[in-house]
């Protein structure tokens, strides 16, 4: 047992995760289920980077999205409750899936065209990949291309994160209706 | 002997979840359904960076990985901000439901 046959399984199982999870995502009727097949997608693209030695970008995929992204989902649909299902409209489905199916085919057409273009195209540096003598290469890879090549970048995403954190507790507080905020003023005065 | 697997593989399988994505997106009328079909998407497309960051050896794919899942993380907290504030009002609403803009 070879290791490219190892490679052979890891692949296809992770694809297997993947492509289940995503039609359990937009099969399934409750939205619970759906999650959960959403997390079975975001476990397989996980394998997926570690597959290709891209180490750090998995823990953050399974850390932020399985776990922070996926359990807010779960939170919003515990808060709001599972709702009622709706009759399909009668052509949507057709189409959409007419529309799928050109879309990969044409996707991937281009993808087998270009066929060895791929990855011979304008080879880089290189990707330190983890090696005994130094198991964090990527990480100390990545981190040097952050912050020394898209440091602004990486500065702009935190004035991002907080502009959504404010815009969100901006937009879900219950405010005080307008006519209570002039009585209470009124009665204090 | 078999060939290892090619960067093209990987780029297949993404571009059939993210059909599969698109498909859902235009499918389903659940607006939660919906953000997991649009998270769908942007996962294939962090998958295709990340098989030609490693077959082009360049670590700028894998920073671009970074950068999508930190705009997807906001996008979600935003996305979903919006529909607790739309369902808290009228419970029940699909996708459909949402065609006026006013409260």
């Amino acid at each position: 047992m070879n290791t490219t046959f190892l490679e052979y399984v890891v692949f296809f199982a992770a694809s297997l995760m993947m492509i289940g999870g995503a039609i359990g995502v937009i099969t399934l009727k409750n939205p619970v289920h759906a999650a959960l097949g959403l997390v079975l997608t975001l476990f397989g693209v996980a394998v997926q980077f570690v597959a290709q030695e891209a180490h750090f970008l998995a823990a953050v995929q399974v850390i932020v999205y399985a776990g922070a992204i996926v359990v807010l989902f779960l939170f919003v649909i515990m808060l709001l409750g599972v709702d009622r299902s709706v009759d399909p409209i009668k052509i949507q489905r057709p189409l959409a899936a007419v529309m799928m199916v050109g879309l990969v085919g044409l996707v991937t057409a281009a993808v087998l065209r270009a066929g060895d273009a791929i990855g011979t195209l304008n080879p880089g540096v290189g990707i330190d990949t983890a090696t005994v003598e130094n198991p964090d290469g990527n990480i100390q890879q990545l981190a040097q291309n952050l912050y020394n090549d898209h440091v602004l970048a990486f500065e702009l995403t935190s004035v991002l994160l907080i502009v959504a954190v404010v815009g969100t507790v901006l937009l879900t507080r219950k405010w005080p209706k307008q006519s209570d905020r002039e009585t209470s003023k009124g009665a204090s005065a | 002997m078999i060939a290892a697997i090619e960067p093209t593989w990987y780029l297949i399988v993404a571009s059939l979840l993210f059909g599969i994505g698109a498909f859902g997106l235009l499918v389903r009328r659940n607006p939660l359904v919906m953000f997991m079909c649009i998270e769908l998407m942007l996962n294939a497309a962090n998958l295709t960076f990340v098989a030609l960051a490693t077959s082009l050896g360049d670590i700028n794919g894998q920073t671009a990985v970074f950068f999508v899942m930190v705009v997807a993380a906001a996008e979600v907290v935003v996305g979903l901000g919006i529909l607790v504030s739309i369902l808290r009002r009228r419970p029940g609403a699909t996708a459909d439901d949402l065609a006026e803009l006013k409260g």
